[in-house]
C-alpha cells in the first residue's frame, strides 16, 4: 500500500485564533442578549424598580459584547496586513484567476459533490478554499452592516465620539424602525452562516482528514509532503 | 425689496391690542424660551425680538390632511400662541380658520404673495397627491401641487406640518393609492423645516414659529430636517417609564396587573424606543398627559412610514417586502431550519458520494493501527 506523508504546518497564527475565538464569544453573546432585547421574558418579581436592573444588564452585555467585537474585527483588519499568507486580505478574494479555479473546483466537488476523475493534490486548499473565503467576505460585510446599525441605534444614548461617528446612518435610513430592521435582520445572517460554517468545517475535516477542526486551536494542518518545496527539492537532492 | 412695515404691527403691539397684558406676554416669552430648550437668559430676547419685528406674514396650506395639525395648534398651551400668532395676527391665507371663502380667499392669498415675495411663511399641513395628475386634491380648481409650487415660489421657508406633509403619513402608506407625497420630494430649493408627529404637539408647533419670527431664522434642524430642541430625544429616553424597563419589568397584556402597575409597554408594541418627540418632555394638552402615561404604547406616528412598520401591539421586526404576518424572526426561524435540513441531506450525501475516497482512507489508516510500534 502507498504510504502518504504529512507535514505540519502553522496555517492560523496565533492572532488570528485569538480573533476567531473572541469572535465566536462575542457573536454568541451578542446574539443571546440580542434575542432577549427584542422580546424580554417575564419576570417574575416583584421587587421595586429601583431595586431591579436586569434588563439593563442584558443591554450592558450587549454593548461591551459589541464594543469588544468591533475593536475585535478591526485588529482582524490590521493582521490581514501584517500576518501571513493564509491571513492576508488577498486571501479573500476569489476574483484572480487561480483563486477562481479553486472556487469552482470546490463548488463542483465539495457543494455539488461531484467526483474529480484524477484528484488533484493542488486543489485542496492549505489555508482557507476561495469559496470559504468569499463567505467570510460576506461574513464581514454583515459584521459592518451590524456595526454601523448598532452604534447607530446606540448612538444617541451615548456622549462618546466613537457611535456618534455613527450618527448619520439613522437619517439615511430614515429612522430608527428601517435601522433597528436591518440590525435584526442582520443578526439571522449570522446565524445560517453559522450552521453553514460548522457543518463545512466538519465536512473538511472528515473529508480531507488534514485537522481542521483541531487547526482552529492548535493553528497546524498537516499538508502533503509532496506540496512543500524543501521536501521536494530534499528528495531531487536524493 | 423694501418691507412695507407702516401696514404691519409687531408681534407685542398686536398682542396688547388685543386686550393682553404685558405680563402675559413675558410670561409667554418664557414659555417659549423653555419649550425650545433656551436658557433663562435668552427669555429676554425673545421678548424684544417679538416687541420690535413687525409680524411676518403666513399662509398655511390644506391638502392631504385631517386638520388634526390645526386642531393641536389652537390647543397649545398659551391663548397668545392661538389667538395672535395664528387666529388674528399673522394668519393671511387659511382655508378652514378665515372668515373670508371663495374669491375672497383666494384672493387674499394671492395679495398676500404679491406683496411679501420672498418673505412670507409657507405652511403646509397635509400630503400631495401626485397620482392620476394630481386630480385627487384639487382646491379652488387647481391641484394641490400647483397650488404648492405657486405658494412655495415666494416662500422665505416652508414648514410641513405634522407627518403628511413630513412623510406622507396614513395616505402614503402602502399602496398609497393617490401618489401622496411630501413636500420636501416636490420643492427643493427652499428651506424646509419637518415637524412631524400625528399632530405635532402644539407647543411644538408654537415653538417652531416663535423661534422662526423671534429669530428671524430657522431653528437647528437634524439630518431629517426636524428641529432638534424637539426631535432630538427618542421618546423612550425621556419616558417616566423608563426605570420599568431598565429594571426589565414589562406589562405582558393590556390588562395584567403590571400593567395596572404602570410597568414598560415594551412588549405590547410601543414604538417609543425608536421614535423621536418630545411627547416624554412636554407631554399634551397642557401638560397633562401622553400616550404612554395613559396606558397605551406610542404608536411611532413621528417617524417616517409609522404606518407600514409592522401592528401597533407588538414588538416585530418586519421584513422589508414581505407580507405583514411574516416577521424577521419567523422568516430566520423558516431559513434555520432549512440550512439545517439542508446541511443534514448534504452530510448524507456526501458520505455517499465520496465512499471510496473515504474507505480507502479508512483502509490505510486502520493499516497503521496495526503497524503501531510500541
Amino acid at each position: 500500500m502507498e504510504t502518504r506523508n504529512f507535514q505540519r504546518v502553522l496555517v492560523w497564527e496565533l492572532p488570528v485564533r485569538i480573533f476567531h475565538w473572541v469572535n465566536v464569544l462575542c457573536v454568541l453573546a451578542l446574539t443571546l442578549s440580542g434575542f432577549l432585547i427584542a422580546n424580554p421574558p417575564a419576570l417574575l418579581s416583584n421587587a421595586e424598580a429601583t431595586n431591579l436592573h436586569s434588563f439593563g444588564i442584558v443591554r450592558y452585555i450587549h454593548f461591551i459584547a459589541a464594543y469588544i467585537f468591533f475593536f475585535n474585527m478591526i485588529l482582524r483588519v490590521y493582521w490581514s496586513f501584517v500576518g501571513n499568507q493564509f491571513a492576508s486580505w488577498r486571501a479573500l478574494w476569489p476574483f484572480d484567476k487561480k483563486r477562481w479555479g479553486n472556487f469552482k473546483h470546490v463548488i463542483k466537488n465539495d457543494i455539488l459533490l461531484m467526483n474529480d476523475k484524477q484528484p488533484e493534490l493542488k486543489n485542496i486548499s492549505i489555508g482557507h478554499n476561495s469559496v470559504a473565503a468569499f463567505s467570510y467576505l460576506i461574513l464581514f460585510v454583515i459584521a459592518l452592516i451590524s456595526v454601523f446599525t448598532g452604534f447607530a441605534l446606540y448612538a444617541d444614548t451615548s456622549s462618546w465620539f466613537l457611535p456618534k461617528m455613527f450618527s448619520w446612518v439613522t437619517p439615511m435610513l430614515g429612522g430608527d424602525f428601517m435601522v433597528r430592521n436591518i440590525h435584526h435582520i442582520a443578526m439571522w445572517g449570522f446565524i445560517l452562516f453559522v450552521i453553514i460554517h460548522v457543518y463545512l468545517v466538519f465536512f473538511h475535516d472528515w473529508l480531507e482528514g488534514r485537522a481542521e477542526v483541531s487547526s482552529m486551536f492548535g493553528g497546524y494542518k498537516f499538508v502533503r509532503e509532496e506540496r512543500l518545496k524543501k521536501v521536494k527539492e530534499v528528495e531531487e537532492k536524493k | 425689496m423694501p418691507i412695507d412695515n407702516e401696514q404691519r404691527d409687531t408681534y407685542y403691539e398686536s398682542i396688547i391690542k388685543q386686550g393682553y397684558s404685558r405680563r402675559d406676554f413675558l410670561k409667554f416669552s418664557t414659555y417659549m424660551a423653555a419649550f425650545m430648550g433656551l436658557e433663562s437668559s435668552m427669555v429676554g430676547q425673545i421678548a424684544e425680538s417679538l416687541e420690535k419685528t413687525p409680524r411676518i406674514p403666513i399662509i398655511w396650506e390644506h391638502y392631504q390632511e385631517c386638520t388634526c395639525c390645526s386642531e393641536s395648534f389652537i390647543r397649545s398651551n398659551h391663548p397668545i400662541v392661538a389667538d395672535i400668532i395664528l387666529d388674528k395676527i399673522s394668519l393671511d391665507y387659511t382655508l378652514t380658520l378665515m372668515a373670508a371663502s371663495g374669491h375672497q380667499a383666494e384672493a387674499a392669498k394671492k395679495a398676500v404673495m404679491d406683496k411679501y415675495k420672498g418673505e412670507y411663511i409657507l405652511c403646509v399641513e397635509g400630503s400631495i397627491p401626485l397620482g392620476d395628475d394630481g386630480n385627487y386634491c384639487c382646491i379652488a380648481g387647481k391641484s394641490a401641487k400647483e397650488t404648492f409650487l405657486e405658494a412655495a415660489a415666494g416662500a422665505k421657508a416652508i414648514i410641513a406640518w405634522g407627518s403628511c406633509a413630513s412623510n406622507g403619513c396614513v395616505q402614503a402608506a402602502k399602496p398609497n393609492p393617490t401618489g401622496a407625497t411630501p413636500i420636501h420630494k416636490i420643492v427643493k430649493n427652499k428651506p424646509i423645516i419637518k415637524v412631524p408627529g400625528c399632530p405635532p404637539i402644539g407647543e411644538v408647533m408654537a415653538g417652531v414659529i416663535v423661534h422662526v419670527v423671534a429669530f428671524g431664522r430657522l431653528p437647528e434642524l437634524d439630518r431629517l430636517g426636524r428641529p432638534k430642541a424637539f426631535y432630538g430625544k427618542r421618546v423612550h429616553d425621556t419616558c417616566y417609564r423608563r426605570p420599568y424597563y431598565d429594571a426589565g419589568l414589562f406589562a405582558e397584556t393590556f390588562d395584567d396587573q403590571n400593567s395596572k402597575n404602570g410597568y414598560c409597554l415594551y412588549k405590547v408594541g410601543c414604538k417609543g424606543p425608536m421614535t423621536y418627540n418630545s411627547c416624554g418632555n412636554i407631554k399634551w394638552n397642557n401638560g397633562v398627559s401622553y400616550p404612554i402615561q395613559s396606558g397605551h404604547g406610542c404608536i411611532g406616528c413621528s417617524e417616517a412610514n409609522f404606518w407600514d412598520n409592522g401592528p401597533f401591539y407588538e414588538r416585530t421586526t418586519k421584513i422589508p417586502g414581505f407580507a405583514v404576518e411574516s416577521n424577521a424572526d419567523t422568516v430566520g426561524k423558516v431559513a434555520g431550519a432549512v440550512v439545517v435540513g439542508g446541511v443534514v441531506l448534504h452530510g448524507v450525501a456526501a458520505n455517499i458520494s465520496k465512499r471510496k475516497e473515504l474507505s480507502e482512507r479508512t483502509k490505510r489508516a486502520k493499516n497503521n493501527e496495526k503497524n503501531i510500534d510500541f
